[in-house]
């Protein structure tokens, strides 16, 4: 198993650095319920892949008499379950982040709660994971959870699903129960929109196919969830296509440099590169591409892409600042002020439409509004409903007003310009995590379509009758 | 009347073109959007463009500072002088580089920190042209609190706790940069990158703001502050990969060398300076160690190495079977009393 044993450690270490370098990184959240056995899953993984350390061990075994649900063994679930108050009720209550490495890749991650009232964790978890793996009780199939899990990890854009069915210990490994949850599941994925599902049956209690395959499955011919995690091909999640750099600072040390820093969204870009500042609309070309770096030797580079942190600087002397975006000229995002969106509510206190909040767009920061609520989404149903007011938990289509256009991205295309989140103008709270769908027709006060008159439209079929040659595009087409 | 309709036939004309320009511009663009995306064998090619675990969180940790420095007025990054912070301290001149880091480097000095980490702490800020400003609890130093007479946990109290909310208080910093991670303890796991203190420092886990992407909430009232984290998800192996590629100095005791040692609550200290008890100093003994973490020298425990080159340090990371803190006496107190020191105020 290419867990971290690599025998170079002990006999080659500079080998086995080398080696390491160039590790890839993968994200993944755990959903599931109290009683799924997400905690003991994790657990066994950081202590199958040994990552466990001894004295982690010796406090887990201290605390598993005074807290401990599974009697006399040691309750892997300790291991991860972290604040002192949740320890006491016995639940997890918030998102947690773990870490281990094997020698193909490095792994966070974040491990949400399935409770129902919890669903903003989930969104939070989920916000920054590659892969999702869902847990279902083998006992009793795909529950109001599995679906809430299910949606709420296609929402935030997650495009690997990993269903693990736990407990198989407790259903004799059986592998008709596991191929009868397995065509229930399906049948709802389609539903969502969820395309190839992984299934994987496990018991995270007894380590079966967890780490190491497992000898009571022996009809199971998949990977162990650990091979798997360690071996699927990671769907590249980034555009390299369309480059975006929202600015985040602008550098100044001295009156002979200039430079503007952000972390690419999506996309590439060279020096020398044609590119266009929104909202102003200016151009110029990239002069030096810079990469982090802490010697001027280092610094520049000729190309850099996404999710790199860099700083551009510009052969013109023109006005960018924080908010703005780099895009390239020939490939230049909508603009707009009214949007479709999707929001989840993460805040005690309802959302009211039409009331002023902070939207936190990349580093933009807009006074908006929710002027409608389309429909609200029922999480465990899927059902669309209608409503005036959105509560904690709860997620919506919403029509979204700013205040000044913004360039943006679908968030299904670029999740860095097409996520935002909410924060409350007074008390500064995060109250919502919201994702673009798209330009609101239509309703725009300033809608960014181009209106032609009817002497240009006129004008244009005269011009695409009497000189074809000149290939031009009817404007109806535009 | 012949010139009337020339004009008028003029104007018309450079109507048809310009509109014809305007429709071409279209077009233009148009095709450049579709042959980009047609582009599939440049896509291909593109798509092997990816960053390694360590560049990615090179770049995350960037990302964060930069957010910071845009967002806040009065920014400031505590500095410890371990290898966390060694590594911070070298994100952050990547961050504004060509420029210095654009805030200061705040040390609150216990006053019983091994000597070797103040040489080299007043040596790193001049070299990256920081301000260094060390803030001493001086009602701590009058009480002459000191870890032998007083215990670990009330010289932590005073000297360390206390000390660094006198120097908030004294600097009135909106935005803290720490070094801490999230593997490092169970009660870390959970925290927040911005994690957000009240007036009075203090941290309540059941009042924390989600956090999701990369896009930060930095807003607070008057007199809160934010403590911020970048270095949230590295874990301990990152951290002594990216000092070994990226060359970063640290300390020499983290490094194997003979020094001398006691017996002390159940671990071996460094005999840093007379304030020792005379009847433990007696006991010291040569050996060879160095220290997983750094700290004050009666609360670091040294362990017994041979490690004198990163990756020796590396390697020997990697075959132990002891976590990193179990060399900090703080921790020992009970079980959850990191959470129980963060919601007093502590780091």
């Amino acid at each position: 198993m290419a867990v971290e044993q690599n025998t170079l450690i002990a006999s080659d270490i500079e080998a086995y650095l080398k080696q390491h370098e160039n590790k890839e990184l993968l994200r993944f959240i755990t959903c599931g319920s109290v009683d799924d056995g997400k905690s003991t899953l994790i657990g066994r993984l950081l202590h199958d892949s040994k990552m466990i350390f001894e004295d982690q061990l010796a406090a887990i075994n201290k605390d598993s008499k005074k807290h401990g649900t599974t009697g006399e063994t040691v309750d892997l679930a300790l291991l991860v379950d972290g604040l002192q108050s949740e320890r006491e009720q016995g639940i997890t209550i918030d998102v947690a982040y773990r870490f281990f490495a094997t020698d193909k890749r490095k792994f966070i991650i974040a491990d949400t709660p399935g409770h129902e009232q919890y669903t903003r964790n989930m969104a939070t978890g989920a916000s920054t994971a590659d892969l999702s793996i869902i847990l279902i009780d083998a006992r009793y199939g795909v529950q109001t959870q599995t679906k809430r899990h299910s949606y709420i990890s296609n929402l935030l854009g997650i495009n690997n699903i990993v269903i693990a069915v736990n407990k198989m210990d407790l259903v004799d490994f059986s592998e008709a129960r596991f191929n009868e949850i397995k065509e229930e599941y399906t049948a709802f994925a389609k539903e969502l929109g969820i395309e190839n599902p992984v299934f994987m049956p496990v018991s995270a209690l007894t380590g079966d196919n967890v780490v190491n395959p497992s000898e009571n499955m022996s009809w199971f011919d998949g990977p162990s969830l650990m091979e798997l995690l360690d071996t699927i091909p990671l769907t590249d999640m980034t555009d390299l296509e369309h480059f975006r750099l929202p600015v985040q600072y602008v550098n100044r040390p001295h009156l002979d440099f200039r430079g503007f820093c952000g972390s690419i969204a999506a996309g590439t870009i060279q020096k020398g590169d044609a590119i266009t500042v929104l909202p102003s609309m200016k151009t110029s070309t990239v002069k030096q591409v810079i990469q982090p770096a802490a010697t001027l030797e280092e610094m520049e580079v000729p190309e850099a892409f996404a999710p790199m942190a860099v700083t551009l600087t510009m052969e013109d002397e023109i006005d960018i600042s924080r908010g703005d975006m780099i895009v390239k000229s020939c490939d230049i995002p909508e603009m707009a002020d009214s949007l479709e969106v999707m929001l989840v509510w993460m805040d005690e206190k309802a959302m009211q439409p039409n009331t002023d909040y902070l939207i936190k767009r990349a580093t933009n920061v807009i006074t908006g509004r929710f002027t409608q609520i389309n429909h609200k989404v029922d999480v465990n149903t899927l059902e669309k409903r209608e409503a005036d007011s959105l509560e904690l938990n709860e997620i919506a289509q919403c029509q979204l007003d700013l205040n000044r256009m913004i360039s943006f991205d679908p968030y299904t295309s670029i999740k860095g310009t097409g996520s935002f989140i909410v924060i409350d103008k007074y008390t500064n709270a995060t109250l919502a995590a919201g994702m673009i769908l798209r330009k609101l027709e239509g309703a725009s006060k300033a809608d960014n379509q181009r209106m032609y008159s009817d002497f240009e439209k006129e004008l244009n079929a005269l011009v695409r009758k009497q000189f074809p040659e000149w290939q031009c595009k009817s404007v109806d087409e535009l | 009347m012949e010139q009337l309709f020339l004009k008028n036939d003029f104007a018309h004309l450079s109507h048809v073109l310009l509109v014809n320009i305007h429709i071409k511009c279209d077009i233009l663009r148009t095709n450049f959007q579709m042959l980009s995306r047609q582009n599939q064998g440049g896509y291909m090619e593109i798509s092997k463009k990816k960053l390694t675990h360590l560049k990615r969180l090179e770049a995350e940790s960037i990302h964060i500072m930069r957010e910071v420095v845009a967002e806040f007025d009065n920014p400031a990054m505590l500095y410890s002088v371990g290898k966390d912070s060694s590594v911070m301290l070298h994100l952050a001149q990547k961050a504004f580089f060509p420029a210095p880091p654009p805030f200061p480097l705040v040390h609150v000095d216990t006053t019983w920190k091994f000597k070797e980490m103040i040489e080299f702490r007043n040596r790193r800020a001049k070299e990256v042209g920081m301000e260094l400003l060390v803030h001493i609890n001086q009602e701590g130093v009058a009480q002459n609190v000191s870890p032998f007479t007083h215990g670990s946990a009330m010289h932590t109290d005073i000297m360390k706790t206390q000390g660094l909310r006198q120097a908030l208080n004294k600097y009135q910093y909106d935005a803290v940069f720490g070094g801490a991670r999230r593997d490092e303890e169970k009660s870390r796991a959970k925290e927040r990158i911005y994690s957000f203190r009240d007036k009075n420092h203090r941290w309540d886990p059941k009042n924390q703001r989600p956090e999701l992407w990369d896009t930060y909430n930095g807003r607070h009232q008057k007199g809160e502050s934010i403590r911020i984290f970048p270095l949230s998800n590295w874990t301990e192996l990152d951290i002594w990969q990216y000092i070994y590629l990226e060359n970063i100095s640290i300390p020499d005791l983290y490094f194997a060398k003979e020094r001398p040692v006691v017996e002390y609550g159940g671990t071996k200290i460094m005999v840093d300076d007379e304030r020792m008890p005379e009847a433990l100093r007696k006991t010291a003994k040569m050996e060879k160690v160095r220290f997983r973490t750094l700290g004050c020298y009666p609360l670091t425990g040294a362990v017994s190495s041979n490690a004198e080159t990163l990756p020796e340090i590396i390697q020997e990371m990697l075959l132990t079977k002891v976590s990193e803190r179990q060399g900090r006496l703080i921790d020992h107190d009970e079980s959850g009393s990191m959470e129980k020191k963060k919601i007093e105020g502590y780091f």
